[in-house]
């Protein structure tokens, strides 16, 4: 079954396509926005900048991290540069210059890394970024968005231009179908969503896994199961106050994304719980592995990492909340 | 004494520049730690930048935005960036002495901003040029003229950024940016000549694109000259590469690779005050 139908989502355009858009608007509406590219402007989407904009547009070539460092001066000359590549390539080859060029310093840049996590599909492991938000995790100051449909996205795109300081956002090949209306998006940096209403447990998942989750959670409520799902768009700073809620008030939680388990954001999010109400958890992602080349579906069902892997763990969760 | 806006005398600037050499003696001494050969192989470059009527800065108005950038490449030099700031009156020369110790914005390699006049964070190699042709990009767009200097290490030259960002610098015709090369042929671990395969460098650099200058890196008078024929050389930005030597003053340093950032003992800092004279 598609993903969001079970939830009742439309589908939407992949998201490096809107994200292509919501820049080409920012760049349009912002003339301090200057773009990056690493060579992957066809890919990633920036190309309509290019073609729109070529004086604020710089294809720096297959050298990343000259890239990020060229951007954080251009930062320093008061622009907001769009550091922009696949996710894979830019926080690998630009690490160390996001740390010393932009963490360190606290600069205005925005790092955007496409084609997040496994659903790049059929270029494999080597191209797909698993581990793109525990490297930027590492990178105290930068702010990490990972929007979960169009609506978000923009919002996001929007949002991480006005914010001053290092933004890291992901962007991904694939669709993700509308969850929230485009003129009426509640995104906020730094302000988790309630994308669903419900108490026996919380469902906290981000980019694509919030539209599963939703699916998830409309099979758990044909069994009588009602889930919260929060969609945690922002993974620094963290909404602790609403995670914290949710452990209170539903008493479960299972985390879903589509990243490795380890420094991901169902870690972060454990820290926050165990630190502030304890509640049974479970963990939706990817266990230490690298994956393979295939189909983004199959890539998700053998990963698992599909709305009825969250449906197994809400089970198992719940049952864990009853016991205690 | 604060420096003043005008140029140096040839003679004041020797001066001066035998005033620095002290005085990254003394704070490193002092700090018990840091890296004084690597900052004493520069310190006439730094010189005849910042008072040698090069570099045009304010600083009283340390961000000035038309203000030529000066990008320390090479952080370890930080104790001879942080003496040359504070002759030029960027802050109080006190702060030296509190070098390396928590609570202080003298950190062991320059934070951006921590200070008026630090451009850039650095201490990881590799990064200037590619922040300098940032600069280049910005300043064009923002329709400002200023001029961009990168001091790099010889060794840090074996970065791949060095390279990725000479061959960007040359393709964006970046003819207001210079790197200048403190080629004192020595690395952490030993002569660059045993440890890696840098020449033919100045051959290097042409092959990217560079427009490429030679002198002694220890004279001022021939560092003024490269830096005035490099702000006429058009199309394409321009290298210097200045010949040095690590540990310049002190004999005992500069015949010891392994004096790398290392400060000198009590007793060593004696020895060495001595053979530079410093009052
Ligand atoms: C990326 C990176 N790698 C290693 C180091 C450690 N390190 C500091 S200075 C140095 C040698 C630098 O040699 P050179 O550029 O010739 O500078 P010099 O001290 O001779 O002026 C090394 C290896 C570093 N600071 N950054
Ligand atoms: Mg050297």
């Amino acid at each position: 079954m598609p993903l969001g139908d079970k939830a009742g989502l439309k589908p939407a355009k992949p998201m490096r396509e809107v994200f292509g858009e919501a820049l080409l608007a920012l760049v349009r509406e912002n003339e301090r926005v200057v773009v990056l590219d690493g060579d992957l402007s066809n890919t990633t989407k920036t190309l309509a900048v290019r073609e729109a904009f070529p004086e604020r547009f710089f294809n720096i070539g297959l050298a990343e991290s000259n890239m990020v460092s060229i951007g954080a001066g251009l930062a320093d000359c008061g622009f907001i540069p769009f550091i922009t590549s696949m996710s894979g390539f830019l926080l690998t080859n630009g690490y160390d210059q996001l740390r010393l060029n932009i963490a360190i310093g606290g600069v205005n840049a925005k790092v955007v890394g496409s084609h997040g996590g496994i659903t790049l599909g059929k270029d494999g492991p080597t191209a797909m970024a698993i581990e793109d938000l525990a490297l930027v995790g590492g990178l105290p100051s930068f702010v990490i968005l990972v929007p979960s449909d169009p609506a978000t996205m923009h919002a996001a795109v929007r949002a991480m231009a006005a914010w001053e300081g290092p933004v890291y956002l992901r962007s991904s090949r694939v669709a993700m179908p509308h969850i929230y209306p485009m003129d009426a998006c509640p995104f906020e940096i730094g302000k988790a969503i309630v994308a669903r209403e419900g108490d026996d447990l919380t469902i906290v998942g981000c980019g694509i896994m919030v539209a599963a989750a939703l699916d998830a959670a409309a099979m758990l409520a044909d069994e009588g199961i009602e889930a919260r799902v929060l969609d945690l768009h922002t993974l620094r700073p963290l909404d602790e106050r609403a995670l914290v809620a949710a452990a209170r008030e539903t008493g479960a939680i299972v985390t879903a994304e589509e990243h490795l388990l380890h420094g991901g954001m169902g870690s972060n999010v454990a820290r926050i719980v165990a630190e502030h109400y304890p509640v049974p958890m479970r963990f939706v992602g990817l266990a230490d592995t690298y994956t393979e080349s295939g189909d983004p579906e199959d890539l998700l069902a053998k990963y698992g990492l599909t709305a009825e892997d969250i449906v197994l763990a809400a089970k198992e969760v719940v049952r864990a909340k009853r016991r205690r | 004494m604060t420096v003043q806006d005008k140029p140096l005398s040839l003679s004041q600037l020797e001066e001066l520049a035998h005033r620095i050499r002290c005085t990254i003696l003394e704070i490193t001494t002092h700090a018990g730690s840091g890296h004084p050969s690597s900052s004493w192989s520069a310190v006439e470059i730094l010189t005849a930048l910042y008072f040698g009527g090069v570099l045009r800065h304010r600083p009283h108005d340390p961000w000035w935005p038309e203000r030529d950038r000066f990008i320390l490449s090479k952080g370890h030099a930080a104790p001879l960036f942080y003496t040359v700031l504070a002759e030029a009156g960027y802050f109080d020369r006190d702060l030296l002495w509190t070098l390396r110790t928590v609570g202080s914005p003298v950190e062991g390699h320059p934070i951006r901003r921590r200070l008026p006049g630090i451009e850039n964070t650095s201490g990881s190699l590799g990064k200037g040029i590619s922040l300098g042709i940032g600069h280049v990009l910005g300043g064009r767009l923002n329709g400002l003229s200023y001029r961009v200097y990168v001091l790099l290490g010889d060794g840090e030259c074996e970065e791949g950024q060095i390279w990725e960002g000479a061959m960007a610098a040359a393709h964006f015709a970046c003819d207001n940016l210079c790197a200048i090369v403190d080629y004192n042929k020595y690395q952490e671990t030993g002569p660059i000549s045993r440890e890696m395969a840098l020449e033919p460098f100045a051959e290097k650099w042409r092959a990217f694109g560079w427009h490429v200058l030679e002198c002694d890196g220890h004279d001022l008078s021939a560092l003024l000259t490269s830096f005035e024929q490099a702000a006429g050389l058009k199309d394409r930005p321009t290298a210097i590469i200045a010949h040095t030597v690590k540990g310049k003053g002190v004999s005992f340093v500069e015949a010891d690779y392994t004096y790398h950032g290392r400060a000198l003992k009590p007793a060593e800092a004696d020895r060495a005050r001595e053979e530079l004279r410093c009052r």
